[in-house]
C-alpha cells in the first residue's frame, strides 16, 4: 500500500531554489556540446528535407515548402528540448541528483518550476537560434520563411515561451511516474510525436475528417498557428487558422493546467517517489 | 544540552505493496551518538534510512526526530538533516563548488554566508584546491567527500548516511570514519550510518543489527560480542545434522547447524578443537576457531549467516533475497 502525505509549509525561501535549479539545467546543457547539436540538428535537417522534398506540392489551398514547415520545426525544437530536459528526471530520481532535491526543505512547487523553467530556458535558446536562421535566410532571399514586424517577433517569442512551458511541463508530468527511460520513449513515439504531427506543423489545418478534428482539439495546434500568424503574416481566415486571440487563450490555458497538474502530482509524497 | 534522544522509533512498520520490509521496529538513538544499522541486503536498513530521511512517508508506527513528530512535522525535520545517499546525488557536470553552492540554496543558505561556509567545508574536507573541477573528473573517494561537504553544509544536527563506504577503498573508508568522529566531537552531530560491512559497524558507538525487517540485536560492539559467550568453532562436514547430534551426545556440547556447517560457541575454544578432532577424526573436513566477530554475533541472534549461500542445502527452489529493501 502506498501512502501519501501532503507537503506542508517550509522555511526555505523558494525563489532562490527555483533559480538554482534553473541555473543547473542551463549550465549542464551548455557543458554538453552534443546535446546542443543534437536538439537543434535534427529539426533543422528535417526542415530542409521536408522543404526540399515536398516543396511545390499543394494540399488544398496550402502549399508545402520551407515556409510552411518553418513554424512547425520551431515547435519541434521546443518539443525535443522538453523531452531531453524531462527524461533525465527518471534516472536522477532513483540514483542521482534529484534524491537530494526530494529531501530538501523546499516546497515541491519550487522544484517543479525550477525544472520547467530550466527546460524552457534551454528551449528558448535553441528556438531563438533557429529563428535567427530563418530571419537570415529570409533577408538573404534563400528561403522566404519569415515576414514579420518587430512587434510580431516579440509576440512570437512570448508565445514560444508559453508553448515551451507547456511542453516541458507535459514532459515532467509523463516522466514523474515513469520508472524507466524506455517507458518514456514509448510514450514519446505514441503520444508526443503524433501530437506534433497533428498540430498543423506538418499537415495543413484544413485537412478534413477525423484528422482535422484531432488537429482542432490538440492544444499544440494553437501554438503553431499563433507562430505562423506572427512570423509569417498570414491572414487568419484565408489560411483557416484560429484567431490570434484563440491561440493565446488556448496556449495559456494549456500551460497553466499542465503546471498545476505538475505541482499537484509532485506535491504528493508517495512510495512512488522512489521508483 | 538536552538529553532527549535524537531519534525515537516506536513500532515502525513498512510495506512495499504486499511485502513487509520493516516489522515492528523500536529503537532510540542518543544525541551525539555514532549509530550503525547493520544488516545484509534485504534486511530493511535502507528502508529505515528512507523513512528517517523523509524520502518516503511514515506508514505505521511513531517516529520522533530531534523532538519533532515525523508524521506531522516532516518539513521542520528536513532542514535539520544532512543526508548522504548511497548513489551519488551530486551533479557530475557541475564543479565541486557549484554543487556545494547549489545544495546550500536548497537549504536556504545564500549570499556571502553561503560562499564562506562552502569554502570552509571544502577546506575541511581537503577539497579546496579542486573546487573548480568538474565532479566527473574526481575519484570515487573525492566525490564522496563532496557529498559529505554538502551533507554538513547547513549545520544539521543529524547526519544520515546510507552505505557511505560503497565504492571506497580502505584508505578512503578510514578517512570517512575519521571525519564522522570529528564532526561528532566538534559539531555535536548525531550520526546514523547504514552498512553491510561488519568491520565498519564496529567503529560505531552502538549497533542495531537488522535481519529480514526485524531488529535482531542492539548494543555496543563490545557487549554484542560478549553476548556470543566464547569462541566460535565452525566445522565443515558431509553430514552436519548427524555430526551435530553426535557432538551433543558424546561431548555434551551445544552444537547447531547453521547454513550447512556445524557451529559451537565455547569458552577455551582451543581445547575444544583438540577434543573434536580426536573424537571425530574422519568426519571433519575443516575446523575453524575464531574470536567472536560481528558475524558470529549476527548468527547468534538471528540463526543465519550474514552472507547466505545462494543455494542453501536441503531447500528446493530457494530464491535469492530481493535486492530492494
Amino acid at each position: 500500500m502506498a501512502t501519501e502525505s501532503r507537503s506542508n509549509t517550509t522555511t526555505v525561501p523558494p525563489w532562490p531554489v527555483v533559480g538554482t535549479l534553473c541555473q543547473r539545467e542551463l549550465v549542464r546543457f551548455l557543458r554538453q556540446k552534443n546535446r546542443v547539436f543534437g536538439a537543434l540538428g535534427q529539426p533543422i535537417i528535417f526542415w530542409l528535407l521536408f522543404g526540399a522534398g515536398l516543396g511545390g506540392a499543394k494540399v488544398g489551398t496550402d502549399s508545402l515548402g520551407y515556409a510552411h514547415f518553418f513554424p512547425g520545426t520551431l515547435v519541434m525544437i521546443l518539443l525535443f528540448t522538453a523531452i531531453f530536459a524531462t527524461i533525465s528526471i527518471i534516472e536522477d530520481r532513483r540514483e542521482g541528483f534529484l534524491q537530494g532535491v526530494l529531501v530538501a526543505p523546499i516546497p515541491r512547487w519550487a522544484m517543479v518550476l525550477g525544472k520547467v523553467f530550466g527546460g524552457t530556458a534551454i528551449a528558448m535558446l535553441q528556438g531563438i537560434v533557429f529563428l535567427l536562421l530563418g530571419l537570415i535566410a529570409s533577408k538573404l532571399d534563400w528561403f522566404k520563411v519569415i515576414d514579420t514586424t518587430a512587434t510580431g517577433l516579440i509576440a512570437a517569442l512570448l508565445l514560444m515561451f508559453v508553448v515551451s512551458v507547456a511542453l516541458t511541463g507535459l514532459g515532467f508530468l509523463i516522466a514523474w511516474r515513469m520508472d524507466s527511460t524506455q517507458g518514456f520513449h514509448a510514450i514519446m513515439s505514441v503520444f508526443l510525436l503524433p501530437m506534433w504531427l497533428l498540430s498543423g506543423a506538418f499537415f495543413p489545418m484544413d485537412v478534413g475528417g477525423w484528422l482535422g478534428w484531432i488537429i482542432r482539439i490538440n492544444p499544440l495546434t494553437y501554438g503553431v498557428a499563433g507562430l505562423r500568424y506572427y512570423l509569417q503574416n498570414v491572414d487568419a481566415t484565408t489560411a483557416h487558422l484560429p484567431t490570434p486571440v484563440t491561440c493565446w487563450i488556448v496556449s495559456l490555458a494549456f500551460a497553466g493546467l499542465i503546471l498545476a497538474a505538475d505541482c499537484w502530482i509532485a506535491g504528493k509524497r508517495t512510495t512512488a517517489d522512489l521508483l | 544540552m538536552s538529553t532527549s534522544p535524537a531519534v525515537e522509533i516506536a513500532q515502525l512498520a513498512y510495506w512495499y505493496g504486499d511485502r513487509e520490509a520493516i516489522h515492528d521496529l523500536s529503537l532510540s538513538i542518543a544525541q551525539r551518538e555514532i549509530f550503525a544499522i547493520l544488516g545484509p541486503n534485504g534486511s530493511g536498513k535502507t528502508t529505515l534510512f528512507r523513512v528517517l530521511s523523509t524520502l518516503i512517508p511514515l506508514q505505521q508506527g511513531e517516529v520522533r526526530i530531534l523532538g519533532h513528530n515525523l508524521r506531522t512535522d516532516a518539513a521542520a525535520i528536513r532542514s535539520q538533516l544532512g543526508i548522504v545517499f548511497q548513489s551519488p546525488s551530486i551533479d557530475k557536470k557541475l564543479t565541486v563548488m557549484e554543487n556545494v553552492v547549489h545544495h546550500g540554496r536548497l537549504y536556504g543558505l545564500g549570499g556571502r554566508e553561503l560562499h564562506t561556509r562552502a569554502d570552509e567545508m571544502l577546506t575541511r574536507l581537503g577539497l579546496a584546491d579542486r573546487k573548480r573541477e568538474l565532479v566527473e573528473k574526481l575519484s570515487g573517494g573525492l566525490r564522496r567527500r563532496v557529498e559529505l561537504a554538502t551533507g554538513m553544509l547547513h549545520r544539521p544536527r543529524l547526519l544520515l548516511l546510507d552505505e557511505p563506504s560503497t565504492g571506497l577503498d580502505p584508505g578512503a573508508r578510514s578517512d570517512l570514519w575519521q571525519y564522522l568522529e570529528q564532526v561528532r566531537e566538534s559539531d555535536g552531530v548525531t550520526v546514523l550510518v547504514t552498512t553491510h560491512l561488519l568491520d565498519e559497524a564496529q567503529r560505531a558507538d552502538r549497533i542495531a543489527i537488522m535481519h529480514a525487517g526485524n531488529l535482531a540485536a542492539l548494543d555496543t560492539p563490545v557487549a554484542l560480542q560478549a553476548a556470543v559467550g566464547g569462541d566460535a568453532i565452525t566445522i565443515r562436514t558431509n553430514d552436519p545434522a548427524a555430526l551435530a547430534s553426535d557432538i551433543e551426545r558424546q561431548l555434551s556440547a551445544n552444537a547447531k547447524v547453521v547454513d550447512g556447517s556445524v557451529r559451537l560457541e565455547q569458552a577455551n575454544g582451543h581445547q575444544w578443537i583438540a577434543r573434536l578432532v580426536e573424537a571425530f577424526p574422519d568426519r571433519i573436513e575443516s575446523i575453524t576457531l575464531g574470536k567472536p566477530t560481528l558475524e558470529d554475533v549476527f548468527i547468534h541472534f538471528t540463526g543465519h549467516r550474514f552472507w547466505s549461500d545462494p543455494q542453501p542445502e536441503n531447500e528446493t527452489g530457494g530464491r535469492k533475497k530481493r535486492k530492494r529493501h
